[in-house]
């Protein structure tokens, strides 16, 4: 069963066709990767994903619902978490506030004003955030302001914010971005513990390591539409990748 | 019709002040990234320019005369500024002009306080959040201000233009309407003309020249400049300085039209803010449209007609095109879509 | 069972905040400050920077118009009195609901942009409603000569009740309590008091973390299926109810309103003293607006032959040039010394005398646990507390 269905979906930005008809069916429960060459458009197509950017033609629909003119709140609250290219997170705050602010959005909707009760008794709320902190593997820089962490432990802290949602759909820009190459794996280690709880996984990447150690399918996007896509195995060494990747390395 | 020919020629020469003001303000905020709430308080000092030159021009010797008496019966005091002993007729001529004379001394003078401006407070502001820079300009708008106050008191201090300029020239003659029917004051028509000449120097400038072309790429996109590896920061610096000496120039040649006070340049500041974000930030072309049709639109507001129907609409209708413009069309008339518009 | 649901450490700064209001003319007195207008506008000042921080402190939304709540809660408590009774009563919850309604309005519009956006927006409704007051309402506010009371003002509900009328105006009360004196002080402390502590209960609770989220990353709290539109409303009206009331507070203890009270160098001093204490924490802003209150008073007070007087122990050209300097400062040139302190601020303590004091403790607690075993600081960590 598709779970985000990519429906014939267009978009031009002056004079250049930035997607072309594409068509991606996600199925639930599985890691889903997006690849292609820079500009072939995977970061239009996420952007459509999330309420950011208006496709000019097409639909994307997410478990039966249209996400196209939903503000990004409603498509969160819809059960779709993104992690971003550069880590966002609450950097003025500690890494326990980090991860309670997205666990009361679940709880307490998009907007509630909650302003009698204490943070401080929020226990079911806090037991939670440190859980997910702990998942990650951050539970001992729990009072350390968010701000101060490194890269990889940033992007750690985001997948705790997002995965305390309990999303139905996670969206991954390049997890691995600007990254070392230890913190790399970690990052793909613990993704993998991610997709094991059955949590769906869209992932816009290029770095070839991450994706087939993580993809259990693969579309390939080149200027603007999908050119090819299937298993990991169909993908490696297809002629039309290479191709796409103009003379780039054996994938 | 001849009603609202008049209007628009009074909205002009607002206008024209507001461009200028606005001109430097996008200028800075384009390039350097820095909101300057202090941009208003340099115009103002320009303007006390012209009244520290004039003071010093008019400076003044007494004699007494025993041949005439006064009314009372004592010896009639004779005040001749000195300029008029030292050199006759020139010197009468010198203090008759001494609002142009002005932006001789006022170009050096706001050049340096730029400069200064730029390398002791704004230089250390860059990096700092719009908040921040948005509080210290205005704490020094503040601080400027009251020791303007404080040196040349609270009430405005006239200054007449020069001789030939004090009349009004009949305009409508020139295109058809009866006699005085249009009337424009001689000084107003000097100010428009030079605020052309500025308002084309300045874009000149950075339309021809290689530095110019620096400026404009830097508004466009700041980080790649810098990474080009040209040297930004002493650009910068005259930038800032550019659009400091507009502001004071703008300031001198405006002091006829409007006698200065200590608080004028706060006054023209929130006004030419809203120019700005009228006309698009970062965009020079559009402060400088929108800062004319701003003043005549003011102008168009404060007709009688117009204030019976909309009580108060001259008050408030800058304000209130800034409001729907930042709702409606968030980039400004001029903007480029996407550029600042959080 | 927890106290007003208020934590142990919260209590405590609680405590200390009730006792300095209530000694406020005890503590103030020796350094000058012991009469009760000045206490009065301690009260008022630190009411409304209280306001001011919910929205600036906490979602870091720079409003630069906040004065035109203050002068509507004047306007509209003034003719509460006018219209109904010299009970404060009714004028002071007026005040309040009208900054809210005003807020309401201009909030749901200026929100719509962020950073210098909005503070050009609020700045441009503040000027708009300065010029309005001044022009076509007058009918309403009495344009220049600001807003009164009359002998023969309608006081509908005083008339009820029977109240005498006098050849004398009215003065306003409280139940049978003047509004002036030190019974008008311990009134405004109240209010202060109970402001104070809905501020506290906001830092604390969810919604206040939501704000300060805001702050720290709009973006991602969106991204996190928040709509921050409503928060930010909801923070701007609570902070424009809270100017009215400061408003309303200011007629209450001197029943007139003028339009100078909008003007932007009014919503100027507001962020003033916010930042002076220290935007976002919670006792910050009450001490920013006291100690530019206060020093606003003596430096007010200075002349030039006060200060020949306090630079006599100098030769005497030297003492010329010494007073000459500071007076610019001080009289009339205490607006000067308000925007140079603003600049030090700026540039020097963003964080504001709070965070001039943590660091001072942290200093102290530094030297100290390198010297030996650390000192038990208890009230010390009440302030860091209150200050984070």
């Amino acid at each position: 069963m598709s779970i985000l269905s990519v429906k014939n979906v267009n978009k031009r930005f002056a004079g250049l066709q930035a997607l072309d008809e594409v068509n991606i069916e996600v199925e639930a429960g599985i890691v889903h990767a997006i690849i292609g060459p820079n500009g072939a458009g995977k970061s239009t197509l996420l952007n459509c994903f999330v309420g950011r950017l208006m496709p000019d033609t097409g639909s994307v629909t997410f478990n039966g619902i249209s996400l196209l003119g939903k503000s990004p709140h409603e498509i969160n609250q819809a059960g779709v978490s993104r992690v971003f290219q550069t880590p966002e997170i609450f950097g003025d705050l500690n890494l326990l506030e980090n991860v309670m602010i997205p666990t009361f959005a679940r709880r307490d909707g998009a907007f509630k004003i909650n302003a009698w009760s204490a943070v401080s008794d929020e226990n079911d709320i806090e037991a939670q955030a440190l859980s997910s902190l702990e998942d990650v593997g951050l539970i001992d820089s729990a009072r350390v302001t968010a701000s101060q962490l490194s890269r990889g432990d940033k992007r750690r802290l985001e997948l705790a914010m997002c995965l305390v949602q309990q999303p139905k759909l996670l969206l991954l820009d390049e997890p691995t971005a600007g990254m070392a190459r230890a913190d790399t794996n970690n990052t793909i280690d613990l993704l993998k513990t991610i997709a094991e709880k059955d949590i769906t996984m869209i992932i816009i990447e290029h770095d070839m390591h991450v994706v087939f150690s993580l993809a259990e399918r693969i579309s390939v996007l080149a200027q603007g539409t999908v050119i090819v896509e299937g298993l990991p195995d169909e993908i490696k060494g297809h002629p039309k990748v290479q191709e796409a990747y103009l003379g780039g390395a054996k994938l | 019709m001849d009603a609202l020919v008049l209007q628009i020629l009074n909205g002009l020469d607002k206008g024209a002040a507001y461009a200028l003001i606005a001109l430097g303000l996008t200028l800075v905020f384009g390039t350097l990234g820095v909101v300057n709430f202090a941009h208003g308080a340099l115009f103002m000092l320009g303007a006390f320019c012209a009244v520290s030159v004039k003071a010093l021009l008019t400076l003044e010797h007494v004699a007494l005369d025993p041949e005439k008496l006064t009314a009372w019966g004592t010896p009639m005091e004779i005040r001749t500024p000195y300029i008029e002993s030292w050199f006759g007729d020139f010197g009468a001529t010198l203090i008759d002009y001494s609002v142009p004379v002005s932006i001789l001394l006022a170009i050096p003078v706001m050049l340096i306080l730029g400069i200064i401006m730029e390398r002791g407070l704004i230089r250390h502001f860059y990096k700092r959040p719009h908040a921040d820079q948005i509080l210290v300009t205005f704490g020094l708008a503040i601080v400027v201000q009251e020791i303007v106050k404080a040196q040349f008191g609270a009430n405005p201090i006239p200054q007449p233009a020069p001789d030939i300029f004090a009349g009004s020239a009949d305009i409508g003659l020139l295109i058809g309407f009866a006699e005085n029917a249009i009337v424009y004051p001689w000084w107003r028509i000097i100010y428009l003309i030079f605020s052309a000449a500025i308002l084309g120097a300045v874009f000149a400038f950075l339309k021809y020249t290689t530095f110019g072309m620096v400026v404009r790429a830097g508004m466009a996109d700041r980080e790649t400049v810098g990474l080009l590896g040209i040297d930004i920061d002493r650009r910068f610096t005259i930038v800032f300085g550019l659009a400091t000496v507009v502001a004071g120039v703008a300031g001198v040649m405006y002091t006829p039209i409007l006698s200065p006070d200590y608080h004028m340049g706060m006054d023209f500041l929130v006004l030419s803010f809203v120019v700005v974000v009228v006309g698009g930030m970062g965009s020079l072309g559009g402060a400088v449209a929108a800062g004319f049709l701003l003043g005549i639109l003011q102008s168009f507001a404060s007709m009688n007609e117009v204030n019976s129907i909309l009580p108060g609409i001259d008050q408030i209708i800058i304000y209130l095109i800034a409001v729907v413009v930042l709702l409606v069309r968030p980039r400004g008339l001029m903007g480029r879509k996407g550029v600042m518009e959080d | 069972m927890k106290w007003l649901n208020i934590d142990k450490s919260d209590r405590l700064l609680l405590i200390v905040f009730v006792l300095a209001v209530l000694l406020g003319p005890v503590i103030m007195t020796p350094i000058g400050g012991g009469y009760p207008d000045l206490l009065q506008k301690f009260a008022i000042f630190g009411v409304f920077a209280i306001g001011f921080n919910i929205l600036f402190g906490l979602t870091g939304y720079l409003s630069f118009g906040h004065a035109a709540f203050l002068g509507i809660g004047s306007y509209t408590a003034v003719w509460a009195f006018k219209l109904l009774t010299m009970n404060v009563v009714p004028a002071i919850i007026l005040a309040t609901v009208m900054g809210g309604v005003f807020a309401l309005a201009i909030g749901f519009v200026a929100l719509r942009r962020s950073g210098i956006y909005f503070s050009i927006l609020t700045l441009a409704f503040a000027q708009m409603s300065y010029n309005l007051a001044y022009s076509v309402l007058t009918p309403i506010t009495n344009g220049e000569t600001g807003l009164q009371l009359r002998q023969h003002d309608a006081r509908v509900i005083d008339g009820l009740f029977g109240v005498e009328r006098t050849d004398a105006l009215p003065t306003t009360e409280l139940f049978g309590l003047s509004m002036s004196g030190w019974s008008g002080y311990y009134v405004c402390g109240v209010v202060l008091i109970i402001t104070f502590f809905i501020s506290l209960r906001i830092f604390r609770s969810p919604f206040g973390m939501m704000l300060r989220a805001i702050k720290s990353n709009q973006n991602r709290l969106s991204y996190t299926g928040v709509n921050t539109r409503p928060y930010t409303l909801a923070a701007f009206v609570i902070s424009g109810m809270i100017a009215g009331l400061a408003g309303g507070l200011m007629a209450a203890t001197d029943p007139l309103a003028g339009a100078e009270r909008m003007q932007w160098t009014a919503s100027g001093e507001i962020v003033l003293m916010t930042i002076l204490g220290g935007a976002g924490t919670l006792v910050g802003p009450v001490i920013g607006a006291g100690v530019i209150k206060y020093f606003e008073n003596i430096f007010s007070a200075f002349n030039h032959d006060i200060l020949l007087n306090v630079f006599s122990f100098l030769p005497e050209a030297l003492q010329q040039a010494a007073a000459t300097f500071f007076g610019l400062f001080v009289g009339e040139g205490w607006h000067l010394t308000l925007g140079a302190l603003f600049m030090l601020i700026v540039i020097f303590l963003p964080g504001g005398l709070m965070e001039g004091v943590n660091r001072i403790l942290n200093m102290i607690r530094r030297r100290s646990s390198s010297s030996g075993p650390p000192a038990p600081a208890p009230a010390a960590d009440a302030s860091v507390k209150a200050g984070e």
